[in-house]
């Protein structure tokens, strides 16, 4: 009887991987767009860029949600709920990770700059062949606690009613009655999912650092 | 639909009073995390590999899984084993859980931080274990933890919100309570967005300051 409803869990976990993977990829664009324009020429870029991190930095990805779900309709957008989550979940954990290609850049020393300047490269070519191949590999773990964070925000999602884990769980509950089974489900399928992210940023890490070795001290 | 000035002022009484409920959620909930953190802290360094191992683990899930599921779990499954505690209880606990782990960390990293000398020379000195902790240890790791256990306390603060799924009549839920009674939810929802930034901007100013004061220290 129960392989019936631990098939619904799974089901769930299908669409937290689905919200975990979109939001991911929506967050990482949106921290390297935010995190350059701050550090941009123009102070109209890094105006702009400050106010979408402290934005949705200063608000939680709850109250987010909820705004683009039953607020924005009334301005005439009208989402699904799987797309209001993956908009509001990337553009939270995107403010987050703004702040963190930000430190990342300007953690590369100063000669490095200077030595682009020496060598003529052109502002494109600096930040694609010298600064970001150094400035990735520090930004790396934290990213993989970002992803961490927003797996975990994820489960937000199901207030909204988008059937992800948790509103499976809840829904397990409600047909069976039993707690322990479905919560304590979903409590080890998250942390699995925690794990599998960590394992992978590491794995990245390994690879973006090759031939690296001796440019930091 | 249009913005109605007189039903926030209608509505304002309700949702200030939910935010009393929310900072209260967060006071109770900062107070258990700074206990639980050291507690979980302490149990870390423990010369025991059994249970230094076992307190790594028991963070490591905590940290790694939802807050949200976890307060199900407290609200939902405890009452099945006999504990029934109201639902601000079970809020209150699954913060301070939660955030105590991120607590721990914190407290784990800044004794981590304090120079192995000043242990060498605390033996020296024939200090005891507690006069070493009170005098030299504690003095030296605390400042620097602050910036970034006040941070935790911002972030935690946000969290609040989640306690409404657990039945808690906190800011978010009586916004959603008026919401669905009224069916107008441009002003609820967004005058909560703004509560919730205007004083996460103010927490975020005194912060700043903070982390000036404890740095010159150093």
């Amino acid at each position: 009887m129960w392989s019936g409803y631990l098939w619904q869990i799974f089901e769930g976990a299908v669409v937290t991987a689905q919200l975990t993977l979109l939001g991911s990829a929506l967050a990482l664009a949106v921290a390297f767009a935010a995190g350059l324009a701050r550090l941009s020429r123009f102070s109209a870029l890094r105006a702009l860029s400050i106010i979408y991190v402290e934005f949705f930095r200063g608000t939680s990805i709850f109250v987010q949600l909820f705004w683009v779900y039953f607020v924005l309709p009334f301005a005439g957008i009208s989402l699904e709920p799987l797309q209001a989550g993956v908009l509001a979940l990337g553009l939270n954990v995107g403010a987050y990770g703004a702040e963190v290609v930000r430190g990342g850049i300007q953690a590369v020393p100063r000669e490095q700059y200077e030595a682009c300047t020496a060598l003529n490269l052109g502002r494109f070519q600096k930040m694609r062949h010298v600064i970001l191949p150094q400035a990735l590999p520090l930004m790396l773990p934290t990213f993989g606690n970002n992803a961490i964070e927003l797996l975990k925000g994820t489960a937000v999602v199901s207030l909204i009613s988008l059937n992800d884990m948790t509103f499976q769980a809840q829904i397990v509950r409600s047909q069976t009655g039993s707690t322990l089974i479905p919560f304590g489900t979903i409590l080890i399928l998250y942390f699995a999912m925690a794990l599998v992210i960590s394992r992978g940023v590491r794995l990245i890490e390994r690879r973006v650092t090759r031939g690296l070795d001796g440019t930091r001290s | 639909m249009e913005w109605d000035w007189t039903f926030v002022r209608d509505i304002m009484p309700l949702l200030l009073d939910g935010l009393r409920l929310t900072l209260v959620a967060t006071v109770l909930g900062a107070a258990l995390a700074a206990v639980v953190g050291l507690v979980f802290a302490v149990l870390r360094r423990s010369p025991i590999k059994a249970v230094s191992l076992s307190t790594a683990a028991v963070v490591e899930f905590i940290r790694g899984t939802p807050l949200l599921v976890q307060l199900y779990f407290i609200f939902f499954v405890l009452p099945d084993v006999g504990i029934s505690l109201p639902a601000m209880t079970c809020g209150v606990i699954g913060l301070g859980l939660h955030y105590g782990t991120y607590a721990a960390e914190v407290y784990r990293g800044g004794i981590d931080n304090v120079a192995k000398g000043q242990w060498e020379a605390a033996k020296a000195v024939n200090l005891t274990k507690r006069q070493t902790w009170v005098h030299v240890i504690l003095p030296q790791a605390i400042p620097p933890m602050i910036p970034a256990l006040a941070n935790y306390l911002v972030a935690m603060f946000k969290e609040t919100p989640l306690l409404s799924a657990i039945t808690v009549l906190e800011l978010m839920n009586q916004a959603k309570s008026i919401a669905n009674s009224n069916y107008r939810y441009i002003e609820p929802m967004t005058l909560v967005g703004v509560f919730f930034l205007i004083m996460s901007l103010i927490s975020v100013a005194f912060l700043r300051v903070l982390e000036n004061r404890f740095k010159e220290r150093t």
